[in-house]
């Protein structure tokens, strides 16, 4: 990074110092370095000391506890929960940020507009985790009809397999047609060459299909069952009950098929005006039903912020955030490659994948190392975006340790415990800062 | 692959120059590649805009309509838009006090971290005395220590004074924090200035106070631009300080929005007017020192 000479390696200094002549005392250094040595002192260095010093007591600090609370910290059911997710999350997320930023910076290498969307990708480094927060909340609503994510998820769910269309569609109590478990059925038998009325009631005007048209007795046909089903139910009142009125509207789509002793044996939708045909039937008593697919609830999407998903849910925000920070590190380091490196192996006949694979990510490791480290770090002091997203009954489930150590010193006040957490936090981070100081003695040397 | 051979001889000579010569068919399937890479970067740059752009619309479009519709369908009926939620943000006494205390919080704790780190790295950098690069390395290892090693021994010992739940104690700890990155950046580039330009001062008298006014921070300038812009966006996005150390009256809007999380659908039209209010000045911070600010958060790797 520096390009003087000036030594600064340790040992080094007083040896090569010759050009201080005119260098001015040392005590003044002390002037230009005194307010700093005091606010690092007061809250790092102390802090580190007292932290150490608290997590040996109690909760109200009155009685040593030796090594008590972190004892606690791995056998109390919500630390521990956060410790796990601590795991999952330093598995996951700077692997997948830093190969995110990988496979952006090599996209937009020959990109015309590669500016543009470096500065999309990049801005969400610069918004408040609140808000990000928020903005994945948005995302993450459940509702199909408010929430970002599940309105995606659920119209190209229905685009393949269409959703039921008559959720709360039951029969009279009393009528022909019974429930048998998430089906409906006929309660007598139908044969080849008749005609069935399945009544069904239960049906909102809105639900019914706007290519719907009054119901229409079907004609008998040898060798299959007709029928219609239709709404049973004529507004305002009036109307016989188990017949066909001139105001009641058929139900279309509506899955219908033919059972004997077990076994399909046709099945049919029905028409606009719900008549349905169930062909190519032998003899025989069959049991017509309505499949179960006609009322299952919709699909309404993921539920993104349960206890099951809320913490992927909230990995792929950070990837958001955090994309932007690999994809700008990983971008300079490809520039910094040298071009003839790259044109030697197209020569000697490499294809771009070999080429991306042994001659520019060797080439870039030192970066992508720096990269994943640097995430690490970040990931195990992850906060914020956990305690925005996750809505108050899954905080649990989503817990981090960062997280836990907060609400165990200032929502429980046990800070011994929490001190204890956070100690153990700087302890995980300690194999980060040799790496750095290793890096920097290196960079100097 | 088999047209290489007759597409070699046929290639104008100034188009072999650049690059090796590629056959027709390798061109088109980079000329393809490059095209779905396009797409690709299309789509994903979709997915960064949109979930913003919604947050936005929200906070556009009524408690009511929010909690029946989704956000797009303001590209079927536009008359939604409206600008009541932010009306009713700014005739909110207490989100207009945690805006000015965002300000408060922020401005000084970045001037003091600015000045301070600018005194130590030039100290660092260019004035001898003993243990300087042991020091130095001490302030290198405590650029990754989790600031939540002192959220309970900072608060205990602000307990038994009246810093506690003031904006000063907020901004002293940033400054704390934001010391060792700061003093870091700026230490690096102040030693990579010249050297001559230094003894030259100093042949001439200068005090060393003179010397680090007139010479030092002018050619410092992008670097303190840089470390300025990061640690003001740094301070402006804090949650965990302030909600530690802010008091009821000096919570800044990160935290006054965080309390209205916790009814998410009936506190919709405050949460996202005020979180895009809260995003306004980084944006506009981001855009204008773009350069600056990809440098500070560079320089920020492995913090």
């Amino acid at each position: 990074m520096t390009t003087t000479d000036e030594p600064s390696a340790p040992g080094q200094a007083g040896a090569a110092g010759g050009s201080g002549r005119l260098g001015p005392p040392p005590w003044l250094a002390l002037v230009f370095l005194l307010p700093a040595l005091l606010f690092l002192g007061a809250y790092i260095i102390y802090p580190i000391v007292f932290s150490v010093y608290r997590s040996l007591w109690d909760a109200p600090g009155l009685e040593f506890v030796g090594l008590d609370n972190y004892v606690r910290m791995f056998t109390r059911p919500d630390t521990f929960i956060a410790l796990r997710n601590n795991v999952i999350w330093l598995i996951v997320a700077p692997a997948l940020v830093t190969v995110a930023g990988l496979i952006f910076a090599v996209l937009t290498e020959r990109i015309r507009w590669a500016t543009a969307f470096k500065i999309v990708i990049f801005m969400p480094m610069a918004i408040s985790f609140l808000a990000s927060g928020v903005i994945f909340r948005l995302v993450y609503e459940q509702d199909p009809e408010s929430g970002l994510a599940n309105a995606v998820i659920t119209t190209v769910h229905d685009t393949f397999s269409p959703s039921a269309a008559y959720p709360d569609a039951r029969p009279r109590p009393d009528g022909p047609v019974e429930p048998a478990g998430d089906v409906y059925v006929l309660e007598s038998w139908a044969q080849p060459g008749r005609s069935v009325l399945v009544p069904l009631v239960g049906v909102s005007a809105e639900e019914v299909p706007a290519e719907a048209e009054p119901a229409a007795e079907a004609e008998t046909r040898p060798g299959a069952i007709t029928g219609t089903v239709w709404v049973d139910f004529t507004r305002g009142g009036g109307g016989e009950e188990g017949a066909i009125d001139p105001s009641e509207s058929g139900l279309p789509a509506m899955e219908v098929q033919a059972w004997m002793d077990g076994e399909l044996y046709a099945t049919a939708m029905t028409g606009p005006d719900g008549t349905f045909a169930l062909t190519g039937l032998e003899d025989g008593d069959y049991t017509v039903q309505l499949a179960a697919e006609n009322f299952t609830e919709p699909y309404n999407g993921l539920n993104w912020l349960g206890p099951t998903l809320i913490t992927p849910s909230i990995i792929a925000a950070y990837l958001w955030v955090w994309a932007g920070f690999a994809m700008v590190l990983i971008a300079a380091g490809l520039a910094a490659i040298p071009r003839d490196a790259l044109e030697a192996a197209r020569v000697d006949g490499a294809t771009e994948w070999q080429v991306f694979r042994r001659v520019t990510v060797p080439l870039l490791s030192p970066v992508l190392m720096v990269v994943f480290v640097t995430l690490m770090i970040y990931v195990l002091k992850i906060f914020d975006l956990v305690f925005v997203i996750a809505p108050g009954s899954v905080r649990a489930d989503a817990n981090v340790l960062a997280l836990e150590m907060w609400q165990v010193s200032f929502g429980v006040n046990d800070q011994g415990l929490g001190s204890a957490l956070a100690v153990f936090l700087l302890v995980l981070v300690v194999p980060a800062m040799i790496f750095q100081i290793r890096r920097f003695r290196r960079e100097e040397s | 692959m088999t047209t290489q051979a007759q597409a070699g001889p046929a290639e104008s000579p100034d188009l072999a120059l650049g690059a090796p010569r590629r056959s027709v068919a390798a061109r088109i399937v980079a000329r393809l590649g490059s095209g779905a890479a396009q797409v690709l970067l299309i789509v994903i740059g979709l997915f960064w805009l949109v979930p913003t752009l919604g947050l936005l619309v929200a906070s556009l479009r009524s408690p009511q309509d929010n909690s029946a519709s989704g956000w797009w369908t303001v590209l079927t009926e536009p008359s939604q838009i409206t600008l009541e939620n932010y009306a009713g943000l700014l005739d909110n006494g207490d989100f207009v006090a945690s805006f000015t205390n965002t300000v408060l919080i922020t401005v000084p704790a970045t001037v003091i971290i600015v000045v301070v780190a600018a005194l130590a790295a030039y100290a660092f950098a260019w004035l001898e005395f003993p243990g300087r690069d042991w020091l130095f390395l001490g302030v290198v290892g405590l650029l990754v220590v989790p600031l939540q090693v002192a959220l309970v021994p900072i608060s205990s010992l602000y307990g038994g004074t009246p810093l506690y739940g003031t904006i000063p104690a907020v901004v002293l700890f940033h400054v704390g924090f934001g010391l060792p990155f700061a003093i870091f950046l700026l230490r690096n580039f102040f030693a990579a200035i010249p050297r001559d330009l230094l003894e030259a001062a100093r042949m001439d008298g200068g005090k060393e106070f003179t010397i680090f006014r007139r010479v030092i921070l002018p050619l410092g300038g992008p670097a303190i631009a840089s470390l300025g812009i990061f640690q003001f966006l740094w301070v402006w996005n804090d949650l965990l300080v302030a909600l530690v150390f802010a008091g009821e009256s000096s919570q800044p809007m990160t935290v006054a929005l965080q309390s209205e999380m916790r009814q998410f659908g009936a506190n919709i039209d405050v949460i996202a007017a005020g979180a895009f209010l809260s995003m306004v000045v980084p944006l506009i911070v981001f855009f204008a020192f773009q350069r600056y600010f990809v440098q500070g958060v560079m320089a920020g790797a492995v913090k």
